[in-house]
């Protein structure tokens, strides 16, 4: 369960260039990538996120095609390393998608009547919280609560901060099985 | 039971099953860059895993590097200390480079399938989502995020949930000057930039058959442009002839064993598709893009798009958002649209038949005064080949730049940049606000409609161009 205030931001297609433009993915590390969280839209001041009523905001709620484009995993760790914990929207792209269950980000598709409502309602009330649960798949704020969609696995593995590669070298046999069963004529690079 | 080509490929790869979970599936070719690898390395060293298999793992630096005095150290020292890393992290795990300066450097998608490690049926993952590129093989390709890559790294297994399959059918035939680009761009204007979220894409159709190898490379490039993971074409003698005789491809009696089971790598006839998608070939044309997303585009021949006329509330302030950026007033026609930038090569048209045909159209011809081209071919053996074909005089000849290989202005990573204000013409992928510079605007392009755009300074096919006097042939020795 997460409760924070959140961001209306009102644009379809935001895609990774956005989130996180190709001159900040220079860095070696995990983090300290939020100078580079909308870079270029941050230059102007009337950006959402400029606004003094935005500052600690926790949720961003976004436009349809959230995080299309590149695969770029810094686009994550922007929007977590600015404080984000959550982004909602009505339809994110697939492989955002799966890189924001990997680094803690939870993406939550609502269907797009209630992301209009609630850009509505902060728009009206910048200061209005608003509340994910990830145990019973609902955005909540006011009086309004709706559902989301996220899949078991995903929730799963965000619920208990689970470590994926831990998890599949318990299957270590079942790989080294099927690793001897590969054709001898499959290519490699050595 | 009938299946899908990407059913089949899928279920070839399946290590491991379970109720409620993501299925474990084998990774066959997992290609490395510089820029989505250095957290994957560090996750590996502080948890003390080796690389699973360093010899099913391929590394090579593009998106960073300078395209000309490559001799040189990186004269930008944060580019440079993240190829250095790369470096540092291949030494230390024992993962196959090829580093800037060696003949099969180059942008990783135009290296694996060169090499010919790139083969039908197969799982190929890289920290790019232009990985779909592979697909053209009738491989299952796809890009992943930095945790997928040290997941990749330290297991060659990725869990991952199955895709839908949906079937993009281009019947009939390309008339003359159409080109893969041209049919790919239509197709994402068709189903738009997340018409293909969470499919795989396979497309069919006479005119997919009928194109090359690196043709259906371009198409399968930009699957994920519009929202799908991978796009696949079913292998067939193109393929194989593609293939046969490449340095990673199989030799002798593994030759024929793998051919015999590319065989069965087709959509079986019973087949379902969760969705169809039908164009008719002899409806397109060239196509360039408006806009701000790869969506956003038409045929050469239209005008700008006027937003009022478009009725669904996002789309329309999308486009209005667009325009402004692009700096476009509805009814322009597209062919009046001056460019200051031309830029050729990227991993969806940097490719020799790219570089030959932009050639084809330079040749004899001059770039128009205030007009800068850059070629950039995909790879260092792409350089070398068009060289032995001397088509790097060609355009130097017409006052092209001449390049070494890499991600260059695709994505502006390295010095190769557009400035603010400035609008290019680019063979590239990608049309997103700031994706080539700061403030450039993009506008993306065939090979053919570049090099047109470079001898006019508008956007232009080759179709509209004079043709070249047999004098101005001549005066330049070519």
């Amino acid at each position: 369960m997460h409760t924070g205030r959140a961001v209306a931001l009102r644009r379809s297609n935001v895609d990774t260039d956005q989130i996180i433009p190709a001159v900040y993915l220079k860095r070696v590390t995990r983090t300290g990538f939020e100078d580079g969280l909308f870079a270029a839209w941050r230059n102007d001041p009337d950006f959402v996120l400029n606004r003094p009523e935005s500052q600690g905001a926790t949720v961003l709620v976004a436009g349809s095609d959230f995080g299309t484009g590149s695969s770029r995993e810094h686009a994550v760790w922007a929007l977590r390393d600015h404080g984000f914990r959550v982004v909602v929207s009505s339809k994110f792209a697939d492989i955002f998608r799966g890189n924001a269950g990997k680094g803690g980000l939870v993406t939550a598709c609502v269907a797009q009547p209630d992301v209009e409502r609630l850009w509505s309602a902060l728009e009206a009330e910048p200061a209005t919280e608003v509340t994910v649960d990830l145990n019973a798949r609902t955005v909540s704020w006011g009086s309004e609560s709706v559902p989301f969609d996220i899949d078991d696995y995903t929730r799963w593995r965000l619920m208990e901060g689970l470590d994926d590669v831990d998890l599949t070298l318990t299957h270590a046999d079942q790989v080294a099985a099927f690793e001897a069963s590969r054709p001898s004529w499959l290519p490699t690079t050595a | 039971m009938p299946r899908t080509l990407a059913e089949k490929v899928w279920e070839a790869h399946v290590v491991r099953r379970a109720e409620g979970e993501p299925d474990l599936l084998y990774i066959d070719l997992h290609l490395v860059h510089e820029v989505t690898s250095p957290q994957a390395f560090d996750g590996l060293r502080v948890a003390g895993r080796p690389v699973r298999r360093p010899d099913l793992t391929l590394a090579t630096e593009d998106h960073n590097v300078p395209t000309m005095d490559i001799e040189l150290p990186i004269a930008d020292p944060v580019s440079r200390v993240q190829v250095d890393a790369l470096r540092r992290n291949c030494a230390e795990f024992g993962v196959p480079l090829h580093s800037l300066g060696d003949r099969d450097q180059g942008i990783v998608h135009v290296v694996g399938p060169q090499l010919g490690l790139t083969q039908p049926g197969m799982t190929v993952v890289c920290g790019d989502s232009h990985t779909s590129t592979h697909g053209a093989f009738g491989a299952l390709a796809f890009g992943i995020g930095t945790s997928e890559v040290e997941h990749v790294l330290a297991t060659q297994t990725l869990s991952l949930t199955p895709f839908k399959t949906l079937a993009v059918t281009i019947d009939g035939t390309l008339a003359p000057g159409v080109t893969a680009k041209d049919v790919i761009l239509a197709v994402i204007a068709e189903i738009g930039t997340g018409g293909g979220q969470g499919y795989v894409i396979e497309y069919r159709g006479e005119a997919i058959r009928a194109l090359s190898m690196e043709a259906r490379m371009t198409v399968c490039n930009m699957s994920i442009e519009a929202g799908a993971r991978a796009g696949m074409i079913a292998p067939d003698e193109t393929t194989q002839a593609y293939l046969e005789g490449r340095p990673r491809a199989p030799k002798g009696a593994d030759w024929d064993a793998a051919v015999a089971a590319w065989q069965e790598l087709h959509t079986d006839d019973d087949a379902v598709f969760d969705r169809e998608v039908v164009l008719d070939a002899a409806t397109l044309a060239p196509f360039v893009t408006w806009g701000t997303n790869p969506g956003q585009g038409l045929p050469l021949t239209a005008s700008v798009p006027d937003p009022a006329a478009i009725t669904d509330e996002h789309e329309r302030s999308a486009a209005e958002r667009a325009l402004t950026y692009m700096d476009l007033v509805p009814g322009t026609p597209l062919r009046d649209i001056r460019v200051d930038t031309v830029f050729l090569g990227s991993c969806t048209n940097g490719r020799i038949e790219d570089l030959r045909a932009a050639a084809e159209v330079l040749r004899g011809r001059q770039v128009a005064d205030g007009v800068r081209v850059l070629v950039v071919p995909g790879s260092e053996r792409v350089r070398l080949a068009a060289e032995d074909e001397g088509l790097d005089v060609v355009f130097k000849e017409a006052g092209a730049e001449w390049r070494h290989a890499g991600c260059s202005m695709c994505l502006g990573m390295n010095p190769d940049q557009l400035a603010p204000g400035e609008r290019s013409a680019s063979t590239s992928n990608r049309n997103f606000e700031g994706r080539q510079g700061k403030g450039g605007r993009t506008h993306l392009v065939s090979p053919l409609v570049a090099a047109a755009t470079a001898v006019t300074g508008r956007l232009t096919s080759p179709a509209d161009l004079p043709p070249v006097s047999p004098s101005t042939y001549a005066g330049k020795g070519i």
